[in-house]
């Protein structure tokens, strides 16, 4: 790295700089101008939206905290943030609990490079490449209880009783989001901890081998502890994923995270409050309120995933 | 001047003269289902208007408005704007985004007051929009399934329930109406509540705050949509509208508490489909019965079109007789034109029946100007009553509570 240039130099401090480094300033220039313009000014605007009253689209005076605290500690919004924060955490922890479990099982299973091997890979990652609005598209026809592939068969099999709106009941719908989410979302975990699984050194597997060891021990204490690294790191995206989920309850559950708010999200939340609940046809939005969820939804996910960072980097020197 | 650039120059001189002389208007809407209708009304008046293009660019529903209030919020937009009614029209003019038309529109001062209010900024009681569409909302039923199992209108309460037995009995759903798209549920009330709460009256001491949702009237409304839960299609919870429009359109459902709108999707779905109405029965024959009737939405022009006069022209065509009557006849709904006349059968009959009984609609035309809006509050705690997950007592309290959050009342 170079040294800064002395201020008692002669020339302007500036343009000696700039002659040294100038070529790192146009290289830079391209990514920073997009980055500028579609990241930290929407960034910057929306943290000051949030400290503004608002009237529809006008803005009016400076409102402080106002905002963070009508979202945070005011009816009907407090229960509103509440109960979509708790549906995130139940998305994140689902997600996590299913690719961690069957995600990894199948990444093992494919790791034995069985016949076969290729075609189930692309299987597992196939609806991975598919838009999730096309996933949402797809799902809701599966899964209508009057004309619906799924319920359809339940009937054929004389498993009338099954058939259930699960999409419209509140004790399954975003149970059912999840698993729909997981579905088209698997393969990408498989294929990371896959590559993880590949980069294993054989002589590792091969030692705890004559060592006596069984194939569950050697998954737990070869495998498991190796794969670290590669767990932490796609459950961080994982994460920030799932915190910024918002498709796929917007395409299957419409913006009011039907029924009865039992699929809301942060996303649908925010996106409700900006621009009004299109499903009723119109009503007024609140960028105010709007921008202070998304600072909050910034803030949660921006600190959850400096410490998975930290704390995963802290697992890798130990490892 | 050699002559390839004298070519060159009257080329030039061409284009500048077409684009000065054609004025291109962009109209955005909401109805994506109309696009050949419009497409024809525009071919009328650019008969007689030929140096106006206008342009119909459909959105998709549910992401419309979003999409009017960030282009306009950003300077652009187009040149027409098809309007949601009421709050959600309002924001709009608010911000300075839509032209006053009710001094530039002569034909304007001729349109029903109340009909009027679905386009009025409340703040400074000005006109932004021309009515488009009355709707109104009612039972609407297969009249070939009635006479089969040899059903009548049905003029009171236990009567309406004995068709619904009926029809469950002959095997189809009595009705097709879900309720897992929440907006459809405010229907099904806007359908049945009304002849329950008491008509106008209940709406005028509502509207104006005299009382307030824990009115027993608005709870004689709601445990009439609670009674009906049993003759809901099947697994209503997951049915949604589309779900609904099939199921009566196919005939798998004798009865469709829904809007007038209805009647042009299910006569493209199933033309062979023979379709009679009646309003929800009040408790005994010959007790007051009404209908929610409402303003659909509105046609404004964009306070930053480039072509403001040849907007005005075009809204000026689209609040003549003429249009109404064009708009009235091809898409099978209300024209909110004064004097229009539909002439199909059973849409006059639903004209009638607004003239006759029409109530405002009542969370749509009061309580859509704040956030929680009452609609909102409404379609989600009913939904979550008629799924059975929570009690009539605390729905009324949420909405309540709710509304009373941005809505005074005394």
């Amino acid at each position: 790295m170079s040294r800064p240039p002395s201020p008692s130099g002669a020339g302007s401090p500036l343009r000696r700089w700039l002659q040294r480094n100038g070529h790192l300033v146009l290289f830079l220039a391209p990514a920073l101008v997009l980055y500028g313009l579609f990241m930290a000014y929407p960034l910057a605007a929306s943290l000051s939206y949030s400290v503004f009253e608002w009237d529809g689209f006008v803005r009016g005076g400076f409102a402080g905290f106002d905002n963070f605290v009508t979202v945070l500690t005011q009816w009907p919004y407090n229960d509103r943030f509440w109960g979509a924060l708790r549906h995130n955490a139940v998305f994140f922890v689902l997600t996590f609990a299913i690719q961690t479990t069957l995600g990894l099982f199948v990444a093992v299973l494919l790791n034995r490079k069985w016949p076969g091997f290729g075609f189930f890979q692309a299987v597992y990652f196939l609806p991975h490449t598919l838009s999730l609005v096309v996933v949402g598209f797809l799902w809701l026809l599966l899964l209508n209880p009057t004309w619906g592939p799924i319920a359809q068969g339940l009937r054929a099999l004389q498993l009338e009783s099954w058939v259930s709106p699960w999409l419209g009941d509140r004790s399954t719908a975003l149970v059912t989001i999840i698993l729909v989410n997981a579905w088209a979302w698997l393969g990408f975990p498989i294929l990371v901890y896959l590559a993880g699984l590949q980069g294993i050194p054989r002589e590792y597997h091969e030692a705890a081998l004559i060592d006596g060891a069984n194939a569950w021990q050697d998954f737990r204490f070869v495998t498991l502890p190796m794969l670290m690294p590669t767990i932490w790191m796609v459950s961080i995206l994982t994460f920030i994923w799932d915190f910024n989920a918002f498709e796929l309850v917007f395409v299957m559950q419409g913006a009011s995270g039907s029924p009865n708010y039992a699929t809301d999200l942060l996303a649908t939340y925010f996106y409700r409050t900006a621009f009004g609940d299109p499903t009723t046809g119109g009503e007024p939005g609140q960028i105010g309120l709007a921008a202070a969820i998304g600072v909050l939804m910034l803030i949660i996910i921006g600190v959850a995933s400096f410490f998975g960072v930290r704390f995963s980097q802290r697992s890798q020197v130990e490892t | 001047m050699p002559r390839p650039a004298r070519i060159v120059v009257a080329l030039f001189a061409v284009l500048l003269l077409g684009t000065t002389l054609a004025q291109e208007l962009s109209f955005w809407s909401w109805r994506t289902e109309d696009v050949d209708a419009y497409d024809t009304f525009i071919d009328t008046f650019q008969q007689m208007e030929p140096g106006i293009d206008v342009e119909f660019e459909p959105y998709r529903n549910t992401e419309y408005n979003t999409i009017v209030s960030t282009a306009l919020q950003g300077g652009g937009g187009p040149d027409i704007v098809h309007l949601r009614a009421y709050g959600g029209m309002e924001p709009l003019a608010q911000a300075g985004h839509l032209v006053r038309l009710d001094d530039k529109i002569d034909a304007l001062a001729e349109y029903d007051p109340g009909v009027l209010l679905g386009a009025t900024n409340r703040a400074d009681g000005y006109v932004y929009g021309v009515p488009f569409a009355l709707q109104t909302i009612q039972v609407l039923y297969n009249v070939a399934m009635f006479d089969e199992l040899g059903l009548e209108e049905p003029q009171s309460w236990d009567a309406f329930i004995a068709v619904a037995d009926a029809l469950q009995a002959s095997g189809v759903n009595a009705l097709a109406n879900g309720t897992s798209d929440p907006w459809t549920v405010e229907t099904l009330f806007g359908g049945i509540a009304p002849s329950y709460y008491g008509c106008t009256a209940f709406f005028e001491d509502v509207s104006s705050g005299a009382t307030d949702f824990t009115d027993p009237r608005f709870r004689a409304g709601l445990e009439r949509m609670v009674a009906v839960e049993p003759y809901l299609a099947e697994n209503h919870p997951g049915i949604g509208y589309t779900d609904m429009q099939t199921l009566f359109a196919f005939e798998q459902a004798g009865m469709l508490i829904g809007g007038s709108y209805e009647l042009g999707v299910m006569a493209d779905l199933n033309p062979e489909l023979e379709i009679g109405a009646f309003p929800v029965p009040p408790a005994s024959a010959g007790d007051e019965t009404c209908i929610s009737f409402y303003v659909d939405g509105s046609y404004g022009v964009n306070a930053n079109s480039d072509y403001p006069d040849a907007a005005l022209r075009f809204v000026e065509f689209l609040a003549s007789q003429e249009y109404g009557q064009m708009f009235t006849d091809e898409l099978q709904q209300i024209s909110a034109v004064p004097g229009v006349q539909p002439t199909s059968e059973p849409l006059a009959e639903l004209a009638n029946m607004m003239s006759e009984m029409g109530t405002p609609y009542l969370m749509l035309t009061s309580f859509r100007f704040g956030q929680p809006s009452g609609s909102t509050l409404l379609q989600n705690e009913m939904q979550a009553v008629l799924g059975g997950d929570q009690d009539l007592d605390t729905a009324i309290a949420n909405i309540q509570r709710g509304v009373a959050e941005w809505f005074d009342f005394e």
